[in-house]
């Protein structure tokens, strides 16, 4: 149980990972299954986001940080940088959204739906 | 022994594949598009022969040009057996062209230019075969020969060509693939190297188990040797026009086979090896049951050019037979047969050919008599068939006497008995075709009593091949030196 | 820091030639062309200037900005990637040469977007090969996949379909590999490689450690399509617009392989990699099926293009194989096939799409009477062929050579097994279609006029010519790429 409770952010990320594989896997739906990638790849930046945090730190605004006589002490700052990893990551994944969407509305256009059976349908007819 | 860098044998080997250029450009004139493998011929065999000399003093000629993987190089080493080998196949090179303008022109076949061209490119490959200083060499103008020899094969282009064609491939690149290069790669892993010495380059202390599977591996993947059961292609690639037949499948292609199962024998495994692990006493079976059986289907075939097929598949394992014996008089003999039956064998083709071009016919049945309206090709038919019989004076006689002595030298009597009877058996599929050409009653006789022979420029090759099989017997200089002077190389002394 | 600028240049010219072509596009559409071709000159330049500095000097570390790392980010390059480097440079000139004909015909309202993707792609390859920061890699590579989903989404029939079951695979693969960087992350609190490697050691049996490694290898392999996640890849390179997959089929997978050898030896380190026997054997068993699966799977297929997709998946199978074999000969083999099958995959590309150029066809059948009409085109073909099935001297032979005596210097048999057969099943697969070309023709052969040669526009032409001659070159001078480049390559093992 301690187990478990020690790294519940872990647990949180796997879950929500999992319910976003689980719509990419099992949606019929391409709009559906796009939203699955962007929980599976929310999941991975509040993973990242979680690692940088600390029990009772704050931003990491140093104040006087660059007079020698203050001694900074680490702890009292959460990691910043996987917070700026993540804001290039959220680019990425905003762009494959945008690039899949792009996709789907082609692909409505040309077949008139965006069930992946009917469009499976449509190719076999042909 | 001594060693001299030149250049020779690359040019030797480039003349045939820079003409390709010349012969294209000149597609649109027959004469001088034959002009040209005529001057490529000669200058080949210039080079080749101008080697002579330096190689009977007993002097290796070696250039080495790129070293391609670590410890194997792209190299040339031009030995006694190997310009034996090269001289015989660009003298004959020469003489099939010219065979090749009678024939086709006689029958105006389709596509000249690129039977032209593949044949020179033909030529390099079995060239540098012949002068390759390691095995790594060796595979690459085998594969280089395979792949030139295909649209010779399949020059008809019909449904015959292209099954014939698929069995040429499927045995030919099928063995060298699946047999020889895993062979090969598994030496180099062994040893580091690839190249040809005189006493073999694997050590005597390998398993006897690892030993004889990568030995049967190079006998079967060299399936060019048409060693039973790899034979097949060899009577299915007879659909090829004659001069193709003639060239490439009686001397050429196979003799590549045999040559390279030569080249194994002796330069990888050594013949101290092989008798210390009786190997040579398997190959000796497997070849003489390919003998044996070549003889027998050949006797039951009615297509001229198939009985020839078959008589090649069991005159091939004679040579095989010769290397497989590690006896000085066998191999030399086995050597010599290189020479002997090449001259014998094309002279028959020429004349199956000739037969074809000037009548049409291609089965025995219809040849009763023939001898009545072609003598002179006839008449060369049955010095050729003599040759290859082994019957003096033709050059065929000696190199059995060689491989005879041979077997008694090993200890083989039963060898010794093979090869009798399978001359007998030579000699009843062969000598009833020219007998029945000369001397049939009147109503057997297909042919009318009047003289019509084929064109010129398809008997003047015959003639003078069945010319030199008689010749090579009274006169068998500078081949048995050089036979001699290489199985010397091999058993030391 | 050197005052060398040329890592950061071939990166940078391509990404602001990127800009420039999409601007310049607006104004006239025939001015993004000019513009894409000498960004990637000058990129070409740039990489061949970087790889002999390495040959000559050795390793080249860059600090983008002048800061030190491990807190800025560092272009590292070494052999390997130098190697790569000018892979991709010259792949991507070839094609981009090579295309120009084809875009205007198949997207001739979408050039500047074309060409805006084509470089943004040679950028995020460029970009994933020279970085020497984990997380830098991954945005690279999603640079370089969203360039490439657009650019395979022009294509006809299903593309559409088939590159949106791609952006969900390949977002996966490239979702687990940023996971796995996370959990490197925690452990060591750094994303540059080089101090990744330094500080990995210490803390081995880490758990994070062994998940972030199993995540970032499950995820490239999706990436290059490995077996059992190959099932992406032939439809989405099947249908795409052969404008674009003669740049991509060459390079993903193959920067995919290097992306894979990185992680394993410069992040992690060889001990760490092959510290487990079981993972090594079931890795090559997995890349055992990938080829014998590939190769059966392309000769079911009656489509040329699809034919060469499943070939890719067989040529993956072999580098991932030869990776792990675990020995130096294995991974030189691999390393080297990463610039051969490169070669040798954009060549049958490129014949692909003249066939398409042509005919507007790519089923096998569309052969029939090429080598008359296309002499030039099919020579190349044939070049190509036999360096996949692997016939010295091309370039395939040798990378077999080295796969292979890696298999035989580990004891995997069955990895050698599979080489030989993927090798006789090209030889299947390609002589087919070389029956094709040879016997059949267009319509009855009684109409002269067809023979005429009709071949492709030079443009298309020389690029194809280059790629073959340098199939062969590459072959003959595979000791010096070994002993010059890859052999600083391998790690020490």
């Amino acid at each position: 149980m301690e187990f478990l409770l020690a790294k519940y952010n872990y647990w949180f990320y796997i879950l929500i990972m999992m319910v976003g594989f689980y719509a990419m896997i099992s949606k019929n739906n391409l709009v559906k299954k796009m939203i699955g990638v962007s929980i599976f790849q929310a999941a991975i930046i509040l993973f990242y986001v979680s690692i940088g945090a600390k029990r009772g730190a704050t931003i990491p605004i140093i104040e006087h940080g660059h007079d020698a006589v203050h001694h900074i002490d680490p702890t009292a700052y959460i990691n910043p940088l996987p917070h700026v990893l993540m804001l290039t990551a959220i680019v990425v994944s905003v762009s494959t959204l945008g690039v899949a969407l792009a996709l789907i509305s082609k692909i409505y256009a040309k077949y008139g739906t965006i069930e992946e059976d009917e469009i499976n349908e449509q190719l076999t007819d042909v | 022994m001594e060693s001299v860098t030149s250049i020779k044998p690359l040019l030797a080997i480039l003349t045939s594949i820079i003409v390709v250029v010349p012969i294209l450009l000149s597609r649109k004139h027959p004469n001088v598009r034959e002009g040209w493998s005529f001057l490529a011929g000669f200058v080949k065999l210039a080079i080749v022969g101008s080697m002579v000399p330096l190689v009977l003093k007993g002097t290796v000629i070696e250039y080495t040009m790129i070293e391609v993987v670590a410890g194997v190089a792209l190299k040339f080493r031009v030995d006694a057996m190997g310009l034996l080998f090269a001289l015989v196949s660009s003298t004959l090179w020469i003489v099939t062209t010219g065979y090749s303008i009678g024939y086709m022109r006689g029958l105006k076949e389709h596509s000249q230019t690129r039977y032209y061209c593949f044949f020179a490119l033909a030529l390099s490959g079995t060239i540098g075969v012949a002068f390759a200083a390691n095995l790594f060499t060796l595979y690459l103008f085998y594969e280089i020969l395979s792949l030139a020899t295909f649209p010779l094969v399949t020059h008809h282009q019909d449904a015959e060509a292209r099954a014939s064609g698929r069995k040429y491939l499927t045995f030919i690149l099928g063995s060298s693939i699946g047999l020889v290069l895993p062979a090969m790669l598994i030496i180099y892993n062994i040893t580091g190297t690839l190249e040809f010495s005189n006493s073999g380059i694997l050590s005597a202390g390998m398993s006897k188990g690892l030993m004889s599977v990568l030995f049967f591996m190079f006998i079967f993947g060299f399936a060019k040797a048409a060693v039973m059961p790899f034979h097949p292609w060899l009577p299915a690639a007879m659909v090829a026009p004659t001069p193709v037949s003639s060239l490439l499948h009686a001397v050429a292609v196979v003799k590549v086979g045999v040559f390279s199962i030569f080249r194994v024998v002796t330069g990888i495994f050594g013949i101290d090896n092989l008798r210390m692990f009786e190997l040579g006493t398997a190959l000796c079976w497997v070849a003489a049951f390919t003998i044996l059986a070549g003889s027998l289907v050949a006797l039951s075939q009615d297509s001229l050019k198939r009985r020839l097929a078959f008589s090649t598949i069991g005159q091939l394992s004679y040579i095989v037979l010769g290397a497989a014996l590690l006896s000085k008089q066998g191999m030399t003999g086995g050597m010599l047969h290189i020479l002997m039956h090449a001259f014998g064998k094309i002279t028959l083709f020429f004349c199956a050919g000739a037969i074809f071009v000037a009548t049409g016919h291609k089965y025995l049945s219809q040849m009763v008599g023939i001898g009545r309206r072609m003598p002179v090709t006839m008449t060369a038919f049955f010095i050729g068939s003599l040759s290859v019989i082994g019957f003096p004076p033709t050059g065929g006689f000696l190199s059995k006497w060689y491989l005879l002595l041979g077997t008694l030298e090993a200890d083989q009597p039963l060898m010794m008995f093979i090869l009798l009877s399978s001359t007998l058996l030579n000699a009843a599929y062969f000598l009833p075709i020219a007998y029945k050409a000369f001397f049939c009653s009147d109503e057997e006789a297909q042919f009318e009593q009047k003289i019509d022979e084929a064109p010129i420029w398809c008997v003047a090759p015959l003639v003078f091949t069945a010319t030199v099989s008689v010749g090579l017997f009274f006169f068998p200089q500078p081949f048995l030196d050089l036979a001699k002077l290489a199985v010397q190389g091999f058993t030391g002394g | 820091m050197s005052n060398l600028q040329a890592p950061i240049l071939l990166v940078t010219i391509p990404l602001l030639a990127a800009f420039f072509a999409a601007l310049g596009g607006m104004l006239h559409r025939k001015i993004s062309f000019p513009i894409a071709l000498i960004a990637i000159i000058l990129s070409f330049h740039q990489s061949i200037i970087v790889l002999l500095k390495v040959v000559n000097d050795g390793v080249i570390n860059y600090r983008i900005g002048g800061w030190m790392p491990p807190f800025g980010i560092e272009y590292v390059v070494d052999h390997l990637n130098a190697m790569v480097l000018v892979v991709i440079t010259f792949v991507s000139l070839i094609s981009i040469i090579y295309s120009k004909l084809i875009v205007e015909r198949e997207l001739p309202d979408k050039i500047p977007q074309f060409y805006t993707l084509y470089l943004l792609l040679t950028t995020g390859l460029l970009g994933i090969t020279i970085t020497g920061d984990a997380f830098n890699l991954y945005v690279l590579l999603e640079i370089s996949a969203l360039a490439t989903y657009a650019l395979l989404a022009l294509g006809k029939d299903r593309a559409l379909i088939s590159t949106f079951n791609y952006l969900i695979l390949g977002t996966i693969g490239a979702s687990l590999y940023l996971l796995g960087v996370g959990h490197l992350y925690i452990a060591t609190g750094s994303l540059n490689m080089a101090d990744l490697f330094r500080i990995l050691p210490s803390l081995s049996g880490n758990s994070a450690v062994m998940v972030g490694f199993i995540l970032i290898i499950v995820g490239v392999w999706i990436k290059m399509a490995f077996f059992p996640a190959h099932g992406w890849l032939p439809n989405a390179y099947t249908y795409a617009p052969s404008s674009s997959i003669c740049l991509i089929a060459p390079l993903m997978t193959k920067v995919s392989v290097y992306i894979m050898i990185r992680i394993m030896f410069s992040v992690f380190s060889a001990e760490f990699t092959f510290a487990n026997i079981a993972w090594q054997t079931a890795v090559v068993w997995c890349s055992v099926i990938a080829i014998i699966g590939g190769s059966l799977q392309a000769l079911a297929q009656r489509d040329f293009r699809k034919m060469l997709t499943f070939l890719v998946v067989a040529e993956v199978g072999y580098m991932v194989g030869g990776v792990w074999l675990a020995n130096e000969i294995g991974i030189s083999g691999a390393i080297l096939h990463i610039l051969n099958d490169a070669l040798m995959t954009l060549c049958l590309f490129l014949v692909a799409g003249i066939l398409i150029f042509k005919t507007q066809r790519h089923q096998l059948m569309d052969f029939r009477g090429m080598f008359r009409k296309m002499p030039v085109t099919m020579g190349a073909f044939i070049i190509g062929a036999l360096s996949m099935i692997g016939v010295p001297p091309t370039c395939g032979f040798f990378s077999k050579w080295y796969l292979i005596q890696g298999a035989i210097e580990a004891g995997r048999w069955e990895f050698m097994a599979a080489l030989i057969f993927s090798s006789l099943v090209n030889a299947v697969l390609f002589f087919r279609i070389i029956e094709i070309g040879h016997f059949q023709h267009e319509t009855d052969s009684h109409d002269h006029a067809e023979e005429k040669i009709s071949e492709a526009p030079a443009i298309m032409l020389i690029p194809l010519v280059v790629v073959a001659i340098a199939l062969v070159v590459i072959g003959l001078y595979t000791n010096d790429i070994v002993t010059n480049v890859i052999q600083h390559a391998v790690p020490v093992l």
